[in-house]
């Protein structure tokens, strides 16, 4: 048995020394609130008690196309590109995805992205009208804007496919939004994350003020209580 | 005999447990490519060349979404619109801009084709990528080798 864990522990070694290197740049990373590979036992414990073990912050957000990690630096095109940097100063920012605040770079006037392949004259056609879906949840309700979209989409991006025009005919809940489906088809992938800096943006209609959730049938028929 | 042969077999397998458990520190040091950055590897690696990276930040500051997903028939699925260099040259997909009129030309190969190679069709920054616990497998994923 120890003969094993000698095996165990000497391979486990020998892929920490081949992946240090890119452990010590994780490390570096991570610099805003340095606990990722924060050590909780001084003495010989496991080393699986880091005092983070899940949570993945994002590094360094519009790193330059040599530096992300998905571009080879080895192609010489990789270094004519534009890094991100280049381009948003001067635009609205943002705390999540790209960093900039695309709906106010329109709205501003700081932007103007082509409506037509060609035709730089031609104007979106733009429909002012939300739709308020109310939420079971004790989170506010969602305000779904069409202004905001049709700046950017065709009705035809949406509809029929994604969602039958028409209020409340679609069935949608969180879980399907982070699998991809209904707002998540773009929400979370390229227009705006879904993370905690974002759920105001869509759960945006507060609560009427005598509003309370609804107690579980568990709780109604708790035998203990 | 036997006893020696199974004492082995687990010696081999606590090893490649440990190699394991090293190969899933490495895969954890993530990749910080801008958000909404495309990867499109369905043919280039076979063929040779490195994966396409398609940024949609540097599109969407010149053009709308709809230019892209509704004039040109682009879905909204990385990979899913099984481009090839024939229907580039064609003047369809990236082929409908990237034609020295709109934008610079084809022959440009190693401005499309700037990816690590072996990168699989993705797209970047997703919330699913994100979730702690990964709650499903695309159905295109590749399948997990079997246990040894
Ligand atoms: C609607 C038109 C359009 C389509 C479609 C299009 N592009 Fe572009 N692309 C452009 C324009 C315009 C530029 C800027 C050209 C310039 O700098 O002269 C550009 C630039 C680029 C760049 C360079 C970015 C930089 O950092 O300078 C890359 C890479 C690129 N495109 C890849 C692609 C790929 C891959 C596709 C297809 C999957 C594609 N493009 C489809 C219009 C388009
Ligand atoms: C980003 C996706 C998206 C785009 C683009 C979009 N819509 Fe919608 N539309 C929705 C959603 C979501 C609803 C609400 C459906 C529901 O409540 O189940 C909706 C509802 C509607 C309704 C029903 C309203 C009602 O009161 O029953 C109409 C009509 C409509 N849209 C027309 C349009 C038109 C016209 C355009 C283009 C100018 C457009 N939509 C663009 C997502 C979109
Ligand atoms: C077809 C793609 C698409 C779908 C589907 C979609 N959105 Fe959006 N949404 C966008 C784009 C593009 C923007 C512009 C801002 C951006 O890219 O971050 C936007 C912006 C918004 C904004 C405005 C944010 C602001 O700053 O004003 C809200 C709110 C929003 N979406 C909610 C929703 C909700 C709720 C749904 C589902 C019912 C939904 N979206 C479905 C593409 C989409
Ligand atoms: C892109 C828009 C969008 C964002 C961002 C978003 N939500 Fe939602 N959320 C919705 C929509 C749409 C529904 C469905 C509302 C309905 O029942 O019609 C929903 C429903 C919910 C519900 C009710 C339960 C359910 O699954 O239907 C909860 C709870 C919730 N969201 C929490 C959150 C939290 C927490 C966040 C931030 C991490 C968040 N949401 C971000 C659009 C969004
Ligand atoms: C405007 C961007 C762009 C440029 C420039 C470009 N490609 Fe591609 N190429 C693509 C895309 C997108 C694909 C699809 C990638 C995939 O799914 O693997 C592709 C696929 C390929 C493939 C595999 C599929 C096929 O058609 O056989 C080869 C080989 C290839 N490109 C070679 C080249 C060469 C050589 C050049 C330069 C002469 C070039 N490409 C220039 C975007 C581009
Ligand atoms: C210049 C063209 C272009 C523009 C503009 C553009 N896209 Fe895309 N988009 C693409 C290409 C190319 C892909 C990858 C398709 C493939 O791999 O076959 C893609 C993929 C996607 C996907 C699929 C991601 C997934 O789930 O795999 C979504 C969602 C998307 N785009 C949303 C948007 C939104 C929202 C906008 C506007 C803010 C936008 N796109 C603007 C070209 C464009």
């Amino acid at each position: 048995m120890r003969q094993q864990l000698k095996i165990f522990v000497g391979s486990a070694v020998l892929t920490l020394l081949v992946s240090a290197p890119a452990l010590a740049a994780d490390a570096v990373l991570y610099n805003g609130a340095m606990q990722h590979g924060e050590r909780l036992m001084l003495a010989d414990v496991s080393s699986s008690n880091t005092f983070n073990r899940n949570l993945k912050k994002e590094k360094d957000p519009n790193a330059a196309p040599s530096e992300d990690g998905y571009h080879d630096p080895e192609n010489e095109g990789t270094h004519i590109l534009q890094p991100p940097k280049d381009a948003y100063p001067g635009l609205p920012t943002t705390e999540f995805g790209n960093h900039v605040d695309w709906v106010k770079a329109i709205d501003e006037k700081k932007l103007s992205p082509r409506w037509d392949r060609v035709n730089s004259s031609e104007e979106p056609f733009v429909m002012d009208m939300d739709i308020v879906r109310e939420v079971k949840a004790s989170v506010p309700d969602v305000v779904f804007p069409h202004r905001q979209h049709t700046e950017w989409l065709a009705c035809a991006n949406c509809h029929p496919a994604i969602f039958i025009p028409q209020k409340g005919a679609n069935q949608i809940n969180m879980s399907a939004i982070l699998l991809g489906q209904k707002c998540g088809v773009c929400h979370g992938k390229v227009s705006f994350p879904i993370t905690t800096k974002t759920c105001s943006k869509c759960h945006s209609k507060p609560k009427p003020a005598d509003w309370s959730p609804p107690l579980s049938d568990a709780t109604l028929k708790n035998p203990w209580r | 005999m036997t006893s020696y042969k199974a004492d082995r077999s687990i010696k081999w397998r606590f090893s490649i447990l440990g190699v394991l458990a090293g190969l899933a520190l490495l895969a954890m040091t993530p990749a910080k490519a801008e958000y909404a950055d495309v990867i499109i590897n369905n043919y280039a690696d076979a063929a040779g060349m490195r994966p396409v990276v398609f940024p949609h930040w540097f599109h969407r500051i010149r053009f709308r979404c709809k230019v892209c997903h509704a004039d040109l028939g682009f879905q909204f699925k990385a990979g899913g619109n099984k481009i090839t260099m024939a229907k580039i040259i064609d003047g369809k997909f990236c082929g409908a801009c990237h034609n020295g009129e709109v934008a610079w030309s084809v022959e440009n190969c190693n401005m499309c084709h700037s990816g690590i190679p072996g990168t699989p069709t993705h797209i970047h920054g997703s919330t699913v990528q994100r979730l702690v616990s990964p709650p499903y497998k695309a159905l295109n994923a590749p399948q997990q080798p079997a246990q040894p």
